[in-house]
């Protein structure tokens, strides 16, 4: 395969999950961590799940990384079933699970050794690419320990690129970051979420974050996690995470939220 | 500077007050040497090469006792810490072994091999290879398990994911055991040479104990001196490489 084509953006990929249920045996007996749980993703569609922690969103994300396997129910990418991890699914977790003991290109280079079809040359071309997406093209040999945490999730960022996936899946990956550097962020996905056509599930529980993000807010509600309720955010892009119609949306939905929650309590 | 200017007085000032006592106090200057005396002896035996060949002697049983602990050790203590079945049975194995003091395992080796040079190399081994074992696994079980989910996002599998991962992830604790190893390796040779009186070679721990029959403290004394030096040698020469290394990737130093 030739760079331009390794660059050439490949089309996303649909999610369909039917019916997905999945329990764990824990110190507290069994948690019902998804209880028949039903969501399609359309090709190159932007969706949050958002929800209190705790709802089995990290458990679906996983389930559809291909990391973790349901109890019952069927996962499917184009109409294939997911059995394990795959190139065409990378993750972007909340620790930003880079590797230490390799510098900022190596760690984006991880993925793309792994990917055959490519010469050295043309993986470290591809790697500098995605550096420069990101921001980073300065720091490619730069060690992770010297970089700010919103560096370390571009690196991050980059890396779950690099190897040219379907689908991104993010596990709350701005949750640990300050305000404005979640803000810069907010753009930076967008923009590259437009310039590489990719089928995003993000995962979250900051509203506002949803709702600036996502085509799609799902919402969860925990014990058992179930998807309870949806919003289509009919919003031009790119959106401002400090806009008066972005606040209509995240506030119509924060009060479904505390509804659910409430109502639980209550019972 | 200042630290290096410190250090060097406190030794001199150390050595003054070693040469006055020799000097002033009513003991035996067979018994309790002058660092005079030493300076001389090391002087002379740097002159017939003998301090050369016995270090050289040595340094050779300690390399190879100590290759073959970190060729088995590392590679036990890796299988340890990812299955059950070899945690449960050669981890425990070593976790007992381990406590052992290097010493005890030379009645065993005198008996079985006899005085030769293999009763010396399984002293070592035995010496290294539990420790490193431990420090391995230990290592690899306090990898984030992050690190390989993320590898087998991106295609990680297999082999792969052991030398790409497990073990750079575990480098630290890796180092940190092969320090240990290495210093539990010099303590057993040390105790080997004293005890097994060979022909094959004639090492610094027999000069250790000849110093002693023949009442030469100033030849122990000096011999001692050596073997701290070399220890403290082979710290820079094999660790503080890989130290630096982990202190400018990682921003930490091997741990233990
Ligand atoms: N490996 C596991 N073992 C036991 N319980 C788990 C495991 N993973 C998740 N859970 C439980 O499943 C539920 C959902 O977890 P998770 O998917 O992480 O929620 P969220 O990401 O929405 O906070 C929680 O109650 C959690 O404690
Ligand atoms: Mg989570």
């Amino acid at each position: 395969m030739s760079l331009e084509q390794e660059l050439i953006n490949v089309a996303p990929e649909s999610i369909e999950v039917t019916s997905v249920s999945k329990s764990f045996v824990g110190a507290r007996g069994r948690t019902l961590a998804l209880d028949n749980v039903s969501l399609s993703v359309a090709e190159g569609e932007f969706v949050c799940l958002v929800g209190p922690s705790g709802c089995g969103k990290s458990t679906l994300l996983n389930i559809i990384a291909g990391l973790e396997k349901p109890d019952t129910g069927t996962v499917l990418a184009s109409g294939k079933p997911i059995v394990e991890p795959g190139r065409d699914r990378m993750v972007m977790f909340q620790e930003h699970a880079l590797f230490p003991w390799l510098d900022v290109i190596g760690n984006v280079l991880f993925g793309l050794k792994l990917k055959p079809g490519l010469s050295n040359a043309e993986r470290l071309e591809v790697a500098k690419y995605y550096l420069d997406l990101v921001g980073l093209s300065k720091f490619q040999h730069a060690n992770i320990h010297e970089l700010s945490g919103g560096m370390k999730q571009r690196v991050a960022l980059a890396r779950a690129l690099a190897p040219n996936p379907r689908v991104l899946l993010m596990d709350e990956p701005f949750a640990a970051l300050d305000a404005l550097t979640r803000e810069q962020l907010y753009g930076d996905i967008q923009r590259i979420w437009e310039a590489r056509r990719k089928t995003i599930i993000f995962v979250t529980h900051n509203v506002r974050e949803a709702a600036c993000l996502g085509d799609r807010v799902i919402l969860f509600s925990p014990n058992p996690g179930r998807i309870r309720n949806e919003f289509k955010i009919e919003l031009d892009r790119p959106r401002d995470i400090n806009s008066v119609n972005l606040a209509n949306y995240s506030s119509q939905i924060t009060a479904a939220l505390k509804g659910f929650i409430n109502r639980e309590a209550a019972e | 500077m200042k630290h290096i200017l410190t250090s060097l007085a406190f030794f001199v000032l150390l050595i003054v007050a070693w040469d006055l006592f020799t000097r002033f106090a009513d003991v035996s200057p067979v018994m309790f040497p002058s660092p005079l005396n030493v300076g001389q002896y090391l002087w002379q035996s740097v002159q017939d090469g003998s301090l050369f060949s016995t270090t050289f002697v040595t340094m050779k049983r300690l390399l190879i006792g100590y290759a073959i602990g970190l060729a088995f050790g590392v590679p036990l203590g890796l299988f340890s810490a990812r299955f059950p079945v070899v945690h449960d049975t050669v981890g425990q194995l070593a976790l007992g072994l381990q406590t052992l003091p290097s010493v005890c395992w030379v009645p065993l080796a005198l008996g079985w091999f006899g005085q030769t040079e293999l009763a010396m190399l399984f002293v070592v081994v035995m010496g290294t290879l539990w420790s490193v074992v431990i420090a391995t696994e230990n290592g690899v079980k306090t990898m984030p398990p992050i690190y390989l989910r993320a590898a087998r996002t991106m295609g990680s599998t297999g082999l792969h994911s052991w030398l790409k991962v497990i073990l750079p992830a575990s480098l630290p604790y890796l180092v940190g055991g092969m320090k240990q190893g290495w210093a539990f390796a010099w303590r057993s040779l040390m105790a080997a040479e004293i005890f097994v009186t060979i022909l094959t070679g004639f090492g610094l721990g027999q000069l250790l104990h000849y110093g002693r029959e023949l009442l030469a403290m100033d030849q122990v004394v000096a011999v001692m001196l050596v073997i701290m030096a070399i220890g403290l040698l082979a710290d820079r020469i094999l660790f503080s490489p890989w130290e630096n290394f982990l202190h400018r990737r990682w921003g930490t130093g091997a741990l233990r």
